[in-house]
């Protein structure tokens, strides 16, 4: 029993981080690290959780997790239907884990399908964006369709809002996040949100996921390209699609200090990256807690 | 041009073909709007037309012995798709396309535009 108990505690302790690191901003200090972690957290979680149901279920025969299955398999007989309900509930959530993930997966593909095959038809090549395709409507858009051969698309909008310097920086951006497949990390976090649409913390999940990549294709576009291109390019971008607000208005000061955009730049000009050592211990950590429930899930008794 | 980037090239020829066509076109009048730019074969014109078909971006019904081809949607509503999903703006946030930013909304673009002209007089 004492394996199932701290199974529970594992899974408690990973939602509780999760919980505070949504609201943590050191994280933006090192964001490819903060990834891990939350990668880590979320692996956690999800096997830490279904391993709390399971181990529960299997608790009469007082031999962990695992060698409890395998003895359940053989002889049922002392499973209470309490137990037998904890087992079933323990594989639906590992089913229905997996199975919004693959559904989250072939949504992605079909969705990529269809956009590859509409820049078949309309996008075109443009010899002032080598490798880049060109979608003609004046609203400026930039982005990157992943995958083993990705595609950077702009709009005829961005190449006229940017100029030479801000467009390549914005570029180098897109082609990270090709390179570095960012839209395989975020995937199991947007289809955890699609499973629990109500709960604030997976969405604040998402929210602190997506910006920490935003800021990691920063980062590497920075090593091509000089940081202030890249944060003269965001702001013009981000401000270009809406027209201004009334004069008057209030909530600027309120928007100052969580603007996605505002905190993006601001790191762009003053980097305040962790030391060596502060992300050493931050990935041990991530480790030790993506590893643990399996050690757990062993655990005899 | 039987590799997959000439038969990609011949599908948007053909579609500027029949986008510019009320009436949509048999392959044999592809063939010859095409004729003054490129020697096609008919047969190659045939296959992309049933490719455009298949992929669901063309129509068509029988006219005599042959088919007549009609665009399914205009190329402004293509672009229009396009630019919707590349503005993040279908609705489910998922990992389809990685965009550089979400543009924002009233108030936070003077704040934005206020920032821009701060760091660009540095």
């Amino acid at each position: 029993m004492t394996g199932t108990a701290l199974l529970a505690l594992v899974a408690a302790g990973s939602a509780l981080g999760a919980h505070l690191l949504t609201r943590a901003r050191w994280t933006w200090r090192t964001p490819r690290t903060a990834i891990v972690l939350w990668q880590a957290l979320g692996l956690a979680w999800g096997l830490a959780s279904i391993g709390t149901l399971l181990g529960f279920g299997v608790a009469p025969y007082d031999d962990g997790v695992v060698a409890g299955i395998g003895r359940s398999l053989r002889d049922p007989r002392p499973l209470s239907p309490i137990h037998l309900a904890a087992l079933a509930a323990g594989l639906t959530l590992a089913l229905m884990l997996l199975g919004v993930l693959m559904v989250a997966i072939a949504g992605v593909v079909r969705a990529r399908r269809r956009h590859r095959a509409l820049l078949a038809l309309v996008a075109h090549g443009d010899p002032e964006v080598p490798g880049t395709l060109v979608v003609d409507h004046p609203v400026a858009a930039a982005y990157c369709v992943p995958g083993v051969r990705s595609q950077v698309v702009v709009s005829a909008g961005t190449l006229e809002l940017l100029g030479p310097y801000e467009l390549a920086a914005v570029l180098a951006h897109e082609r990270a996040h090709a390179r570095e497949r960012h839209d395989l990390v975020l995937l199991p976090f947007t289809s955890l949100r699609r499973m629990l649409p109500q709960s604030r913390t997976v969405a604040r999940t998402l929210d602190a996921v997506e910006l920490l990549i935003e800021m990691a294709a920063d980062d590497r576009a920075r090593r091509h390209r000089p940081a202030k291109e890249l944060a003269t390019a965001l702001l013009r971008f981000a401000s270009a699609g809406s027209a201004p607000s009334p004069v008057g208005t209030l909530g600027i000061i309120a928007a100052d200090e969580t603007n996605p955009i505002l905190v993006r730049v601001r790191r762009l000009l003053t980097p305040d990256p962790l030391p060596r050592r502060v992300r050493g211990a931050m990935l041990a950590g991530a480790t030790l807690v993506a590893t643990l429930p399996l050690i757990l899930y062993a655990l005899p008794a | 041009m039987g590799d997959v980037k000439g038969l990609g090239e011949l599908e948007r020829t053909v579609m500027e073909v029949l986008w510019h066509r009320d009436n949509g076109a048999t392959a044999r009048e592809v063939s010859r709007a095409l004729a003054d730019d490129r020697d096609l074969a008919h047969t190659t014109v045939m296959t992309v037309l049933d490719r455009l078909a298949k992929k669901g971006f063309l129509v068509r019904e029988r006219e005599g012995r042959a088919w007549r081809y009609r665009p399914i949607a205009t190329k402004e509503a293509y672009v229009a798709e396009l630019m919707l999903g590349a503005l993040n703006m279908t609705g489910d946030r998922d990992a389809a396309l990685a965009h550089f930013a979400r543009s924002v909304s009233g108030d936070e673009v003077e704040l934005l535009r206020r920032v821009l002209d701060e760091v660009e007089g540095t």
